[in-house]
């Protein structure tokens, strides 16, 4: 009994199988398969099993029962090949191989199952040549299906990838067996497969016999490529991926050279501009593997095909590539490795190049020159070989052409091309001197040079100063006399018109050169700069003042272009700060302009030397304590009250002075700004000026503790240094700090004064981690805050300091900023502070210059913009519908800003939502809304107009009103709208066709280029709509 | 005639291939001055120079800047007395293209300028084969009316106004 059932249990699920093979086979159902597959690796019954259960329809006389039993076999294989015996395998492919003589309509099956025994490790050495073979024998691949086409590929791949030797017995065989396969292959899937079998072929050494043409010719055929992949593919196949695929396999051999260059040449001689540059790249990419023995006989034929569409070019993909091509042929022939008696084809090859240019940079109509020069520069760059023999032959010819001819725009050009050769010798280092192709050019250069810069045209002079500079990194090449003939070419040029280009260049120069040649520029510049600095001060009288403002303004800015080595910056930081001293000294006019003139240049100095920790420290230590020593100097109150001390105490010399600072301070390390801090802040809240130069003062220095006016607006000074420190530096007295520029945010007496106490306040406030401390600094600042608000002489003062602890903890997420804003947002309906506090919305969203910067440490969160306009803008709408019709505007001028300062994508998804607000507000008579208002519509008619045409009368009619306003950049913006409208749907516009160019007559003859440069453009675009031609 | 002017493109092609002769002049830097709300900017030959020079010539992918067809040195203006005059010059002697040159940059100024304005638009003395009629056609109003009535000139001359893709 139990026997019995034991036997049943056995019998049970082959009778299940027996019932899915029937269903699959003769109920013609697809499920089995799978459930057959399952239940195989489940181990419920084996392969062998399944054969037998298929027993006879695998045998069954008609085809087609036939081909479905093979199919059910194949599919359960293809799932389970990883269990498969070794002894099973060999039955296996016995049996498959004898089905491979079968009807066709068997063969799919066959191959499928093939596929699978391919992927099986247990496969015994022999057997995969043996199914290869009887693949190659018996089918005739090329009439299958695109499908089974593909199959008999990846069983040949997957023989590549496991049964490389066995295949490489096969021989030649192989080669030619799949080059049968493969010849007339059309499809691009099974192609991208055939080219990596070739490249694969012959990457891993496969031998290829006697049919390398045979090889070339199948997979060669192809090329250039044309194929445009069918719209919606779902293969996502590429026209790029076939051809860098086929570009492998062709470049892959030196072997295929003498079949591939005729054909590249062939192609590159055709009229399609696509096979033009596959052909170019592809002969570029051969370039790696060639050598001068496979590109012998056809250089010449390849130089006459690169020379003319480099000559003739129509496109400049097209000239690209050609000059890619040739600097790759060039780079091939100058390391190929030569027998000792071939010729070097090099040699030969440069001299035809040269023998085809020369004479074009010679013709006085100088049409050719620049293809000429291109193509002798792709070839120069390529080795130092080339560059040596080319240079030599091309350089004195130039050099004598350049004084050939006589005209500025002439002579330019050759220098240009001359400047081009240069640039390419700092690719080789040459060891010794007297290697150097440019030694013995270099006296004619320079003098070459030197006639550039002193020539009247700007254009010639710009490339003089940029050859000078190519000349002065060549090592050892210019003498010292040529250093200081040069030096001084530049310190005339640092006196020419201030923003012209040659200024500009000149100075940019200076700095590079200066970086290589500190000592020329120390001992040949730097005292005739400090003698005009000088006679700047002294010849008061007597010259123009004009002339001597700009003069001196020129040498500052050529003081600190030189700044750019550490040796100069201890000559010109001295230099700079002397002068600033003598400006405090107040014998003399001193205009604000030119200490926040020497506070640029100081500036400019520090972040020169932001690079270099030595010099950067060294600028912080000379220069803090001497502009904290004249500002606090300058602050005392004195018997006999001079004017001019007090320059240093306007607004604006406060601010250029407070950059200097901050520029000095951002970069310290750690551990030297903490020793910094030490000084500067026991001065502010102790008066301890023991650290500054000059430390005798009338009275004590005491800004915070009742101090004078003066002495307050040096907070300032303190905000600039403290909101520049790193993080992790710790703030002595950082508790009596805060509560006393708290205290000083709401002093009335001086705006200044308590602004620059709110803002050092919120910078603080925003680096300092979060924790009890900082509760406390917030609770105090909200009660001041509240208090300042609730009071009557301190409104303003309250909302700055609310204003700028806002942006503090906007920045870095605090979740006290939401309750802030809430605040500033009920301050829109204030009728004292409301148009305030929409301007407000400006400086939360915006990025400042002085603190609470990126650069100066303050903790920044990226998204604080969208997270702001995520959060408040419901708000805000909700605020303008509410709100009474006198003060609507400050709720659309503070929306205005947050979304002007948002990134445009992000805005784009949004603006819909908006656009009823966004309609209404364009009837705002405030130019700040208008403005921001057509900023956010110009994107949105461009990228959604489908919406906006339901709006195309308010918005023609608006636009139309606004394009007079009364300011410009209105005026600008609306018809930069009225040119977007053009994207509508025609139908919609044309009705109002006539009417526009109408009205668009009238900006064409506005008062300001600007505006009228919009006009034309938008008038232009209403004139096409509906023409013909357009 | 036809074959001929072709002829005559592909050298004019071909030089311009060289930035020295027919390099394209970049964007006019915008002055501190053209930014300052209160001072008005006069219309002068530069400007002139900017609606023109990015016409497409009718045959070429290329501008009449590029083939330099139209130069600032060949253009006159004068703001107060509202007159401007552009002389532009055929690349070949045998241009057939000339007469359509010419409408073009008519129409463009037509479209651009005020109304104000005179213009007068013809080929640089000495530079075309029949210079004489070509300018009476461009100076005549009622025929620069007529021509641009026919849907196929006005085809050809709005592709040469449109901006390059």
């Amino acid at each position: 009994m139990a026997a019995a059932t034991a036997l049943e249990e056995a019998a049970a699920p082959l009778d299940a199988l027996c019932g899915l093979v029937q269903d699959f086979v003769m109920g013609q159902q697809e499920g089995p398969a799978d459930q057959v597959a399952a239940d195989v690796k489940s181990g419920v019954y084996t392969v062998l099993q399944v054969v037998e259960a298929l027993g006879s329809s695998l045998e069954n006389p008609e085809p087609r029962t036939r081909a479905r039993g093979i199919q059910l076999l194949s599919r359960v294989l293809l799932q389970c090949h990883s269990l498969l015996l070794e002894k099973e395998v060999v039955h296996l492919i016995l049996f498959y191989e004898n089905r491979l003589k079968d009807h066709h309509l068997v063969i799919p099956s066959v191959l499928q199952g093939l596929r699978a025994l391919s992927l099986s490790v247990a496969l015994p050495p022999g057997l995969a040549v043996s199914v290869l073979k009887a693949i190659f024998q018996e089918v005739h691949v090329q009439s299958l299906l695109q499908v089974d086409r593909h199959t008999v590929f990846s069983i040949i791949t997957n023989f590549m990838r496991s049964r490389e030797e066995e295949l490489k017995g096969l021989g030649a065989d192989f080669t030619f067996g799949f080059i049968q396969v493969m010849d007339g292959e059309k499809d691009p899937r099974n192609l991208l497969v055939a080219f990596r079998i070739v490249h694969d072929l012959i990457s891993k050494d496969y031998s290829l016999g006697p049919f390398v043409e045979e090889l070339f010719e199948v997979t060669s055929c192809y090329f250039p490529i044309d194929f445009t992949p069918p719209p919606n593919d779902p293969y996502g196949i590429q026209r790029d991926d076939l051809i860098l695929s086929l570009r492998a396999v062709l470049a892959s051999t030196p072997r295929f050279a003498e079949f591939l260059l005729p054909l590249l040449i062939e192609k590159v001689d055709s009229e399609i501009l696509s096979a033009k540059l596959d052909s170019l790249q592809t002969l570029n990419a051969c370039c790696s593997v060639y050598g001068q023995k496979e590109l012998k006989d056809f250089l010449p034929s390849l130089w006459a095909s690169i020379r003319r569409e480099v000559f003739q070019t129509a496109s400049e993909r097209v000239e690209a590539e050609g000059l890619a091509a040739l600097h790759s042929l060039t780079a091939c022939l100058s390391c190929s490795v030569l027998r000792a008696d071939a010729e070097d084809l090099l040699d030969s090859f440069l001299s035809n190049i040269l023998q085809d240019c020369r004479h074009h940079l010679c013709e006085p109509d100088m049409k050719l020159v620049w293809p000429s020069a291109k193509l002798l520069q792709a070839a120069a760059g390529a080795s130092a070989r080339a560059c040596e023999h080319i240079t030599s032959t091309v350089l004195p010819l130039l050099l004598e052409q350049f004084h050939k001819h006589s005209q500025s725009n002439q002579r330019r050009t050759i220098l240009e091309m001359i400047l081009g050769f240069l640039k390419l010798q700092q690719k080789w280092s040459y060891e010794d001197k007297d290697e150097r192709p440019l030694t013995r050019f270099k006296d004619q250069l320079c003098s070459l040079v030197f006639m550039a810069l002193t020539d009247p045209s700007t254009q010639l002079q710009l490339v003089g100063i940029r050859t000078l500079t190519v000349l002065g990194s060549q090592p050892d090449l210019l003498s010292s006399g040529d250093l200081e003939l040069a030096v001084g070419h530049l310190y005339r040029l640092s006196f020419l018109e201030e923003d012209s280009e040659s200024w500009v260049a000149a100075l940019e120069a200076s700095g590079t050169l200066t970086t290589l040649y500190p000592g020329a520029f120390s001992s040949h510049l730097l005292p005739k700069l400090a003698k005009e600095l000088h006679k700047g001060k002294s010849d008061v009288a007597r010259e123009d003042g004009l002339m001597k403002c700009s003069r001196h303004f020129c040498c500052l800015q050529a003081l600190s272009a030189i700044s750019t080595h550490p040796s100069i910056v201890r000559e010109t930081l001295p230099l700079l700060l002397q002068r600033l001293c003598q400006a405090n000294k107040g014998n003399v006019v001193t205009e604000s302009s030119e200490v926040i003139a020497i506070c640029q240049s100081l500036q400019q100095v520090a972040e020169k030397c932001q690079q270099d920790p030595e010099s950067y420290w060294y600028f912080h230590e000379t220069a803090i304590p001497c502009l904290f020593g004249l500002a606090v100097q300058a602050s005392m109150p004195e018997k006999e009250s001079s004017v001019l001390r007090k320059v240093l105490l306007e607004d604006e010399v406060l601010a250029a002075l407070a950059s200097v600072i901050g520029t000095a301070t951002t970069h310290l390390s750690p551990e030297l700004a903490a020793q910094s801090v030490t000084c500067i802040v026991p001065l502010f809240l102790d008066g301890n000026t023991s650290f500054l130069p000059e430390n005798s003062f009338p009275s004590r220095f005491q800004p915070f503790q009742d101090g004078s006016s003066a002495q307050r607006r040096l907070v300032a000074l303190l905000t600039a240094f403290v909101c520049s420190l790193p993080r992790n530096v710790e703030i002595p007295q950082l508790n009596q700090l805060m509560r006393e520029l708290l205290e000083q945010s709401c002093c009335h007496s001086c705006p200044f004064a308590s602004t620059a106490a709110a803002k050092c306040f919120a910078g603080l406030l925003n680096k300092q981690p979060p924790g009890q401390q900082l509760d406390e600094f917030l609770q105090l600042a909200v009660d001041t805050v509240e208090t300042g608000l609730a009071s009557g002489s301190s409104r303003n003062q309250a909302f700055v300091l609310l204003l700028w602890v806002t942006k503090a903890l906007v920045l870095r997420y605090h979740p006290l900023s939401a309750c802030l804003t809430t605040r500033l947002m009920g301050l829109l309906s204030d009728p004292e502070l409301g148009p305030a506090a929409a301007d407000g919305f400006s400086l939360l969203m915006s990025d400042c210059t002085d603190v609470l910067t990126r650069a100066g440490h303050a903790d920044v969160r990226i998204m604080f913009r969208q997270r702001f306009f995520t959060d408040n803008v419901p708000a805000l709408v909700q605020g303008f519908h509410a709100a009474p019709q006198d003060v609507k505007p400050n709720y659309l001028k503070g929306l205005s800003h947050v979304l002007n300062r948002l990134p445009k994508p992000v805005l784009l998804p949004e603006l819909p939502t908006l656009l009823s607000l966004l309609l209404e507000a364009l009837s705002c008579h405030d130019s700040v809304v208008q403005l921001s208002t057509l900023s956010c519509l110009q994107p949105l008619l461009l990228e959604s107009p489908q919406i906006m045409s339901l709006h195309i009368d308010t918005l023609v009619t608006k636009f139309l009103t606004l394009s007079s306003s009364h300011s410009m950049a209105v005026r600008i913006a609306a018809l930069q709208c009225m040119h977007a409208l053009t994207r509508l749907p025609a139908p919609v516009l044309l009705p109002y066709k006539s009417q526009v160019i109408r009205a668009l007559a009238k900006p064409l003859d506005d008062k300001k280029r600007l505006v009228r440069k919009e006009a034309v453009s938008a008038r232009g675009e209403w004139f096409l709509l509906g023409s013909p031609g357009s | 005639m036809v074959g001929g002017g072709e002829g005559g493109g592909r050298v004019g092609l071909l030089e311009n291939a060289n930035p020295l002769i027919y390099e394209r002049s970049g964007e006019r830097p915008v002055t501190a001055g053209e930014e300052d709300e209160q001072v008005p900017d006069s219309i002068d030959a530069r400007e002139i120079f900017d609606l023109i020079r990015s016409i497409n010539d009718p045959e070429h992918p290329l501008t009449l800047e590029e083939l330099n067809v139209v130069e600032q040195v060949r253009i006159q203006v004068s703001d107060p007395e509202s007159t401007v005059a552009v002389a532009f010059t055929p690349t070949i002697p045998h241009c057939s293209m000339a007469t359509l040159i010419g409408l073009s940059i008519k129409v463009k100024l037509l479209r651009s300028l005020p109304q104000r304005f005179k213009m007068d638009v013809h080929i640089t003395p000495g530079t075309h084969a029949s210079e004489h009629a070509v300018n009476k056609q461009l100076a005549d109003k009622e025929r620069v009316a007529a021509a641009l009535e026919n849907t196929h000139l006005l085809e050809v001359v709005n592709q040469c106004l449109s901006a390059r893709s």
